[in-house]
C-alpha cells in the first residue's frame, strides 16, 4: 500500500486538497469549509483530538498531506453527528473523518496500536471469515490483541460480565467451536475480493 | 385675520384623567392662572366629536392659540393637527397620572402637578406667535450632483425619473469614475432561493460592469445636463436657492441656481507606497487589487501576465487589509468594506483562466457584505480559491518568486509560501474637501501662540481641494465625521450631512462597493428632492421635518459676538455687511443652539424662545420653605429624553411627584438664563437631559448636546455666587431606551435635595 502512497504522493504533488476531493468520501466538501469553528467547539471529544475537524480542513488546504493522513484526530471520531448537525455550511463532516480515516488506512498510514483501527480490522477479519460476526471470538480477539499475559488480565476482569451474559443466554460459548456463518462464505470472500480490486483500480488510475 | 389673539383652553377627562385628578379645579386653573379665554372638558378630545369642538372654535370663535390639557405631545398627533394655530400641550396623561402611583395620601401632590403643568402650558402660549414661513425661497426643481461615478450617476438618473432636472459636474474628461477601470463587477444578487451548500451549487459570478449603460443612460436623459472637466468653484446660498458656479477646465464659467445638492466625490485609492513591508514600489510584481483590475481588464479574459517578465501566473497570494484596519502612522483605521469581495472577484479572474492556478486569500476576518456577499464567498471556495486565515508579516522577493510570510491563524504557526504575484487588498480614502472644523476642534486646548503655529503647518500641509467652494461663514466644505467621511451619523440619519440641503452619497460617506454606492445614490436623491419640497414651503429639514418656525433677532439688541454663527451645528448663519449675523431659514435646523449660545438672548423662534421657556419656569407654584415640597426642573430634550420618560410613564416606572419637565428642541438651546432664574426663584434643583454627545454621539444636532455640557460646566460660578450647592444642577445623557434610568435620574436629584436641603430662595 505504500507504493500507492508513493503514486498519490507523485500524482497531486502539492495539491493536498485536490488529492483529498478525488479520493477522500466527501472530500469534495472540505474547500467550502468557512472556518468558523463550530465542529470543533461541538465535537463532545474534542479536547482529546490533536486536530479538531476545523484544523483538519485547514491543515488539508495548507497541504499539510503527511501530517493529516498520520494523525490519529479523524479516527476519534464515534459519530455522533453533533457537527453534521451544527455546521452553518451543511459539510457533512463526520463522514469526512471517516474517508480521511478510511483513506489514510488504504494508503497504509494509520499510526501504529491505533485502537479504532485495530478493532476494525479484527471486526472485518472475524466477519469475513464466515460471513457472520461471531461475538464470542470478536471479544477474545480483542482481549488478546496486546499479547497472552494481558489477555488473561482482561479475560479475568470481565469474568463477571461474560458469566451474566451467558447465563442470560445472550452468549454462546459453543460459538468457540466453528460457530455460526452464512451457507457459502468463500462465494462472499469472492464479491468483496472483487470489490477490492475495482477500489484499488479507482485509486491508481484516473482521478 | 386680525393680530388678535383668542386664547382656549381644553382638558381631556379621558384615558383616566378625569378620575384620578379634579377637573374643574383644572379649568379654574386655566382660565384663573392661565389667563384662558375659555376652557372647555371633553371626555374624550381625540375623538371626532372632540376634535370637531376645538375645530369649530377655530373656525367660527376665531380661537388662535390652544392650549390641550390632555395626554403628551407626542402621542395623538395626527388628531391634534391643527396647523393654523399656536398649540401647547399640557401632559396630564404619561406626565402625570400615569407616572404617579393612585393612592389617596398622594392625591394631593398629583393634582399639584397637574395644575403646574396646566399653569406652564398656558404661560407657554401666551408667549407664542404662529410660525409663518419666510417665503424666502420657492420651488427650484433643480438638483446639483457633484461627481460623476457610479453614484453621481445613479444620484442623477434617480432624480431625474422623479422628475426633477440634473447638472451633474465631474471633474475628469469621461464619466464613470473608478468603475469605468473595471473589468467585471461583484454579483449584485444572491443565488436564486432554494439552492444548496453543497459543492456544485449555481452560485452567482462576477458580472459585466454595466458602467457602459450607466454612461449611455445618463447621456441619454433630457433632464440631465453634464458639465465634463468641471468643478464648482463657488456654492452659496441655501436650499431651495442654492447658486453654483460651475468653471470647465478652460476656464469657461456658468451659474446655476439649485434647490439642493448631492455631493458623490467617491473615494481616492489608498497609497500603497506606504506599505514597504509588503515590498510594494520595490517589485512590479506586487500589485494593488486597483492595478490588478487594470491588468484584467488589458487582459479582457487572456492569461494574466506577471508586470516584471511578462510570465504567465501560476500562482497568486492576495493580503486583505493591506494598510487597513490597523493604527499603524500611514494606515487606515477603518475596513473599506469593498476589498474581501473584490479580491474573490480577482482570484476567480486566475480560476477562470487556469483552474490550476494556485490562488490563496490571506485574510484575518473575511467580510462579505452585499446580498451575493455570502453566495460569492461560496463561489470562490466552489473554484477552489484557498482562503487561509492568518496575518501577513512580509513579503519579499525571492530569486524568481515571492515569498509570503505570514503567521496562520488557525493553525497557529509562522509560515511562509511562495508565489509569482502578490495582490495587496487596499482600501479606499474619502475624497472629500477639507473639514471645516478641522483645526478648530484641536485647537481647543492649545494657547494662542500653538494656534498660530498649527495654522502656520496646516496652510502647508492642507493641500486638500474644496470640492464645494461654500461661501459659508463656517468653511468651504461638509463637516467630516469620521476618517474624512462626511456625514452627520452613520446609522441613525445617512446621506443627511452637516450643511443642510446637501446630501452625501457613496464612498465620499463612508467606504462602501459599487452595489451600495447605486443604492445610496438612490437614497441621496431621494432626501435632495425632499429638501427642494420642504424648502419651498419654508419648511425644515430632518430631524424637525415640516416645522416651519425660523430663528429671528433682535437687531437692537446684538453685540456681534458672532457665538451664533460658530456654535451653529449646521453652518446655517451667515454674516451680513454690518456684521450682524444673516440667518439663512432653509439651511437652519431649527434646534435652536443659536438661541442658547446668545449671551444677549436675542435670538427666538416664534414658537420657542427664552421668553416660552422661561414664562414655564415662573408659573410654576413655588411652595415655601417649611411645606417641604420641593421643585425639580426638568429640561429634557424632545428627541430621546422627553419620549424616555413618556415611555417611562407608560410601562409603569414612577416620577418624582415634585419634577416639573419642559421638553427642549436640544439642550444646545438651554439659555443659561433660565437655570439661574430657576435657581433665583427657588428651585431645589436642575436636571438637564441630553443626547449622547462623546464620539459616538447621539444627538440630532450632532453639537447641541456637547455644547450645552460645555456651557453648563460654567454653571458652577452662578452656584457660587448665590451660595448654592453644586450638586443642585445635573446635566445627564440619556438614550431614548433609558427607560428605567431617566425616572431614577430625577429622584437622585430628589435625594440630593432631601440631603442638601430646600433652597433659601423660596419667597
Amino acid at each position: 500500500m505504500s507504493d500507492m502512497n508513493t503514486a498519490m504522493v507523485e500524482r497531486y504533488r502539492n495539491n493536498f486538497l485536490k488529492e483529498v476531493e478525488s479520493h477522500v468520501e466527501e472530500g469534495e466538501w472540505v474547500k467550502m469549509c468557512m472556518q468558523c469553528g463550530v465542529c470543533s467547539g461541538s465535537c463532545p471529544l474534542g479536547n482529546a483530538w490533536a486536530h479538531p475537524p476545523q484544523e483538519l480542513f485547514m491543515m488539508i488546504r495548507a497541504g499539510k498531506r503527511e501530517e493529516v493522513l498520520t494523525s490519529d484526530s479523524m479516527w476519534m471520531c464515534t459519530s455522533c453527528y453533533n457537527c453534521i448537525v451544527r455546521c452553518p455550511r451543511e459539510l457533512p463532516i463526520t463522514h469526512i473523518m471517516h474517508g480521511l480515516a478510511h483513506y489514510a488506512k488504504r494508503l497504509g498510514l494509520v499510526p501504529k496500536k491505533q485502537p479504532t483501527n485495530e478493532f476494525a480490522e479484527i471486526f472485518w477479519n472475524n466477519m469475513m471469515k464466515k460471513g457472520r460476526v461471531n461475538e464470542l471470538k470478536l471479544g477474545l480477539s480483542m482481549y488478546f490483541k496486546d499479547g497472552f499475559s494481558q489477555g488473561i488480565k482482561n479475560a479475568l476482569a470481565n469474568q463477571k460480565l461474560g458469566q451474566s451474559m451467558m447465563k442470560a443466554k445472550r452468549m454462546n460459548p459453543m460459538e468457540i467451536i466453528g460457530g455460526h456463518g452464512i451457507k457459502n462464505p468463500s462465494e462472499l470472500q469472492k464479491i468483496i475480493q472483487k470489490a477490492q480490486e475495482i477500489e484499488d483500480k479507482k485509486l491508481q488510475g484516473a482521478n | 385675520m386680525s393680530d388678535e389673539k383668542k386664547f382656549a383652553g381644553y382638558i381631556c377627562t379621558g384615558c383616566g384623567i378625569g378620575d384620578r385628578l379634579d377637573a374643574g379645579q383644572l379649568e379654574t386653573t386655566a382660565t384663573r392662572d392661565g389667563k384662558m379665554q375659555s376652557c372647555k372638558q371633553h371626555e374624550m378630545l381625540c375623538s371626532a366629536e372632540g376634535v370637531k369642538m376645538i375645530r369649530d372654535d377655530i373656525d367660527n370663535d376665531g380661537v388662535t392659540h390652544i392650549m390641550l390639557g390632555a395626554c403628551s405631545r407626542r402621542a395623538k398627533v395626527e388628531a391634534f393637527n391643527f396647523t393654523e394655530v399656536a398649540m401647547t400641550r399640557a401632559n396630564l396623561r404619561e406626565g402625570v397620572i400615569w407616572a404617579r402611583p393612585d393612592e389617596d395620601e398622594l392625591t394631593e401632590t398629583t393634582q399639584e402637578m397637574a395644575d403646574d403643568y396646566i399653569r406652564m402650558a398656558c404661560a407657554e402660549l401666551k408667549s407664542m406667535n404662529i410660525p409663518k414661513p419666510s417665503g424666502e425661497q420657492g420651488l427650484n426643481r433643480n438638483i446639483l450632483v457633484v461627481g460623476g461615478g457610479v453614484s453621481g450617476m445613479t444620484a442623477a438618473i434617480e432624480a431625474a425619473a422623479a422628475g426633477y432636472s440634473i447638472h451633474l459636474v465631474e471633474k475628469t474628461g469621461s464619466l464613470g469614475g473608478h468603475a469605468a477601470g473595471l473589468y467585471k463587477r461583484v454579483p449584485f444578487r444572491a443565488a436564486a432561493p432554494g439552492v444548496g451548500n453543497d459543492p456544485h451549487a449555481q452560485l452567482p459570478d462576477a458580472e459585466e460592469p454595466g458602467v457602459d449603460e450607466l454612461i449611455a443612460r445618463v447621456e441619454a436623459d433630457q433632464r440631465i445636463t453634464v458639465h465634463l472637466n468641471s468643478t464648482v468653484t463657488k456654492t452659496s446660498g441655501a436650499p431651495g436657492r442654492f447658486s453654483a458656479d460651475i468653471s470647465t477646465e478652460s476656464g469657461g464659467t456658468t451659474t446655476e441656481n439649485f434647490g439642493a445638492i448631492v455631493q458623490a466625490s467617491g473615494f481616492k485609492p489608498y497609497d500603497a507606497a506606504q506599505l514597504p513591508e509588503f515590498a510594494y514600489g520595490k517589485t512590479p510584481d506586487v500589485l494593488t487589487n486597483f492595478e490588478l483590475e487594470k491588468l484584467a481588464k488589458e487582459a479582457n479574459g487572456g492569461p494574466l501576465k506577471r508586470p516584471s517578465d511578462g510570465k504567465e501566473v501560476k500562482s497568486v497570494a492576495f493580503v486583505q487589509c493591506a494598510g487597513q484596519r490597523s493604527q499603524k502612522e500611514g494606515h487606515l483605521a477603518y475596513c473599506s468594506g469593498f476589498c474581501c469581495t473584490e479580491s474573490i472577484k480577482q482570484a476567480i479572474y486566475f480560476k477562470d483562466q487556469n483552474p490550476d492556478c494556485d490562488t490563496t486569500i490571506i485574510y484575518s476576518d473575511l467580510r462579505t457584505p452585499g446580498a451575493a456577499g455570502e453566495d460569492f464567498y461560496r463561489a470562490g471556495q466552489e473554484k477552489m480559491v484557498i482562503f487561509t486565515k492568518g496575518q501577513v508579516a512580509e513579503v519579499s522577493s525571492s530569486g524568481d518568486a515571492l515569498s509570503v510570510k505570514f503567521k496562520d491563524l488557525i493553525l497557529d504557526e509562522d509560515t511562509e509560501m511562495t508565489a509569482d504575484l502578490v495582490v495587496l487588498a487596499t482600501g479606499m480614502v474619502p475624497n472629500s474637501g477639507p473639514d471645516p472644523y478641522a483645526s478648530s476642534e484641536s485647537q481647543e486646548e492649545m494657547s494662542d501662540e500653538e494656534k498660530e503655529e498649527a495654522n502656520a503647518a496646516a496652510e502647508v500641509a492642507v493641500s486638500v481641494e474644496s470640492i464645494l467652494n461654500l461661501d459659508y461663514r463656517q468653511g468651504t466644505d461638509l463637516p467630516q465625521l469620521k476618517y474624512g467621511f462626511v456625514d452627520s451619523h452613520f446609522i441613525c440619519f445617512p446621506y443627511e450631512t452637516r450643511r443642510t440641503g446637501i446630501y452625501a452619497a457613496g464612498p465620499v460617506r463612508r467606504p462602501m462597493d459599487m452595489k451600495q454606492a447605486m443604492d445610496d445614490a438612490a437614497g441621496a436623491a431621494m432626501k435632495a428632492i425632499k429638501e427642494c419640497e420642504l424648502a419651498a414651503h419654508g419648511a425644515a429639514a430632518h430631524p424637525r421635518v415640516g416645522d416651519l418656525s425660523y430663528p429671528s433677532f433682535r437687531k437692537e439688541g446684538c453685540t456681534q459676538c458672532k457665538r451664533c454663527t460658530v456654535e451653529c451645528p449646521f453652518g446655517a448663519i451667515n454674516e451680513d455687511e454690518e456684521r450682524y449675523p444673516l440667518f439663512n431659514e432653509s439651511r437652519c435646523r431649527r434646534c435652536g443652539t443659536c438661541m442658547g449660545a446668545c449671551p444677549v438672548r436675542v435670538i427666538s423662534f416664534d414658537n420657542y424662545s427664552v421668553e416660552t421657556v422661561g414664562q414655564q419656569i415662573k408659573n410654576v407654584e413655588i411652595p415655601d420653605e417649611f411645606d417641604e415640597k420641593p421643585r425639580i426642573l426638568v429640561l429634557a430634550c424632545e428627541n430621546d429624553a422627553y419620549p424616555a420618560l413618556d415611555q417611562a410613564a407608560m410601562s409603569g416606572e414612577k416620577i418624582s411627584q415634585w419634577a416639573r419637565i419642559i421638553p427642549v428642541r436640544c439642550l444646545g438651546s438651554v439659555s443659561m438664563s433660565w437655570i439661574t432664574d430657576s435657581l433665583n426663584s427657588g428651585y431645589d434643583g436642575i436636571v438637564l437631559m441630553g443626547c449622547r454627545r462623546d464620539e459616538d454621539y447621539q444627538c440630532h444636532f450632532v453639537r447641541g448636546s456637547k455644547m450645552a455640557a460645555e456651557r453648563m460646566s460654567k454653571v458652577g460660578d452662578t452656584l457660587e455666587s448665590l451660595n448654592l450647592e453644586p450638586e443642585r444642577v445635573a446635566v445627564h445623557e440619556v438614550a431614548i431606551t433609558d427607560i428605567q434610568r431617566a425616572p431614577q435620574l430625577i429622584q437622585d436629584m430628589a435625594d440630593v435635595v432631601e440631603k442638601v436641603g430646600m433652597s433659601p430662595f423660596k419667597f
